[in-house]
């Protein structure tokens, strides 16, 4: 009888992963905080032609990039002469089960399929989920998805309950979860029950799937405007869209485009904690996914996360929750999509920084989310007021996650707060000191995070000094 | 909601995965103080039970979970909230200005 303690299970982690994702991370391993990333991301992963074939056999991209027209009318009445660069959204709730993650979930599922695995198993309570169970559908395997869904008074985050819902509408067993990360435990003891295949976000397939969607938009756009987007922006949570996508689009040729980052400002609110899990309005694409694993990408469930958004992130633009349900209403309402919330953070960002742009510069806001009972503004602002948050219209300024929820008057006042990326890159040094409990760093190493984080080695040499 | 489930009905079970004292070292006080508890739907895998008996179910992939039947023919209950009337006023308000357009006057 195997001992199922929480130490215990803890301690059998590399050994379940190993067997679970059938990777051996410990052969691209260099030493201390540096391994071969792009070696793996190229023996493990796949070719962006192999995704884009494994992808169309479960009918997963291809989806439509649409010029918001309406969106745009007002970004130019709101934009001083000159200014107003042009928006276009991909519309990735065009994929099967409405969201991008089908991308990830559709070469996670080829990869266990081909494996012979019986069935998958992914610990998410997003979008992400429904993805991993619908793509299970259409190869035949089994799937378990695993949320963090119910405080410790039963109450349920209700975008978490509505995609438990669609998961269970896909054929997966869905277990629900109170607050807390030992998920994780859990998580291992049914991989170790079942031997299924953990479908991890942050694998090279999980990634790999991503490219495709970067790669596809740049052609679009190319369609629509004679040259790759100016400028993408991203949201950001775990990291692995902004990954995956940019590196579609440097693989497509699109070597110039500034990639923007987004997330909602969740600051204050700990990730971890009972009381202020259903304090928040929003699941995804905030800053309590956002910086961590930005600052730290190898937190994940597997040993290297393929997923590391500094490499390829050039600023990083933050919004408040009443913004991002403004510009969720305004896509309904002038765009006729009725979309998100989530992925409509990069477009809140977006809006905020096309007035500051040239009128012939173009944004593509790479990715949309279904929506419906429990996702919509209307029902997450209700969950709110019943959790005691203040929910008015103001100047979002004033915004307070957890307390205070703000809608703009009026569409001047959608604006970003600038993330400075040197105190980023810097909480990322911080974090290799006190992850690897050293402050002195060998070259392979500092060469590592240099590329990691996009820094010449002096520059990182110089901010570990300033750290001592 | 009746009180008894009869083999093979649609039902809801709970366990607690950690007692508090068990839980992580590094969780939140809040967090601490309260279990880690999990909920799963199943198909009654016994004649019958009654609500807050320990059960057996069978899963819609087939596996076999035990522990206390909380729910029978559970049911998803979020909707789409109340009208939230400053979400209402943002359409119309936008509308108008889009038709008036007047560009850079504020």
């Amino acid at each position: 009888m195997k001992d199922n303690s929480y130490a215990s299970v803890m301690g059998r982690k590399n050994e379940i992963m190993k067997k679970a994702v059938g990777i051996d991370y410990s052969q691209y391993e260099i030493e201390g905080i540096a391994f071969d990333y792009e070696r793996m991301m190229n023996e493990v992963g796949y070719s962006l032609e192999e995704v884009q074939k494994i992808q169309s056999e479960t009918s997963v991209g291809n989806t439509p990039l649409v010029e918001l027209k309406q969106v745009n009318r007002l970004v130019k009445l709101t934009s001083p002469k000159g200014k107003g660069a042009r928006i276009f959204l991909k519309d990735e709730a065009a994929n099967p089960s409405g969201s991008f993650k089908d991308r990830r979930a559709a070469v996670s599922v080829y990869e266990a399929q081909k494996r012979g695995y019986k069935g998958v198993i992914a610990a998410t309570s997003g979008n992400y989920g429904a993805a991993v169970a619908s793509q299970a559908a259409k190869r035949g395997l089994k799937c378990i998805i695993v949320q963090e869904t119910f405080d410790s008074r039963g109450k349920g985050q209700p975008e978490i309950v509505e995609k438990a819902r669609a998961c269970e509408a896909y054929g997966a067993e869905v277990i629900q979860l109170s607050v807390g990360p030992e998920l994780f435990y859990y998580f291992l003891l049914l991989l170790e029950e079942t031997g299924y295949f953990n479908a991890s976000l942050y694998t090279p397939f999980g990634i790999a799937g991503v490219e495709t969607l970067g790669s596809e938009l740049n052609r679009q756009q190319i369609e629509k405007s004679g040259r790759s987007p100016d400028y993408v922006v991203v949201t950001n949570a775990g990291g692995g869209n902004l990954t995956g996508t940019t590196r579609g689009l440097r693989k497509a040729g699109a070597t110039d485009t500034k990639i923007i980052a987004a997330s909602v400002d969740l600051s204050g609110l700990h990730m971890a904690s009972d009381t202020d899990f259903n304090r928040k309005s929003f699941t995804t694409g905030h800053t309590g996914f956002g910086i961590p694993f930005a600052t730290f990408p190898d937190r994940s469930d597997v040993p290297r996360n393929a997923a590391r958004a500094l490499r390829y992130m050039d600023r990083y633009l933050i919004v408040t929750q009443g913004e991002t349900f403004y510009v969720t209403e305004l896509l309904a309402q002038l765009e006729g999509m009725q979309r998100g919330p989530a992925g409509n953070t990069s477009l809140c960002a977006a809006i905020a920084l096309s007035r500051e742009l040239n009128e012939d510069d173009t944004i593509v806001v790479q990715e949309t989310k279904y929506t419906g009972a429990g996702k919509c503004p209307s029902a997450q602002l209700t969950f709110a007021r019943e959790n005691g948050v203040i929910v008015r219209t103001g100047d979002p300024k004033d915004n307070k996650p957890g307390s205070e929820i703000v809608l703009p008057e009026s569409p001047w006042q959608l604006h970003y707060t600038e993330m400075e990326m040197r105190k980023v890159k810097t909480s990322y040094i911080k974090q290799a000191i006190k992850q690897y409990g050293k402050s002195e760093f060998s070259d392979k190493e500092i060469s590592f995070m240099s590329e990691d984080v996009k820094l010449t080695e002096q520059e990182i040499g110089n901010i570990i000094a300033s750290i001592k | 909601m009746s009180e008894k489930a009869y083999k093979g009905q649609w039902v809801k079970i709970h366990n607690i995965i950690l007692k508090s004292s068990q839980r992580s070292p590094n969780v939140p006080e809040d967090t601490k103080k309260v279990p880690l508890e999990m909920w799963l739907n199943g198909f009654l895998d016994q004649d019958e039970a009654t609500l807050g008996e320990e059960v057996s179910i069978r899963t819609v992939i087939g596996r076999v979970v035990k522990g206390k039947m909380t729910e029978i023919d559970p049911q998803y209950d979020h909707s789409f909230g109340k009208p939230i009337e400053e979400l209402i006023a943002i359409g119309p308000r936008v509308r108008a200005f889009i038709e008036k357009g007047d560009s850079n006057e504020r």
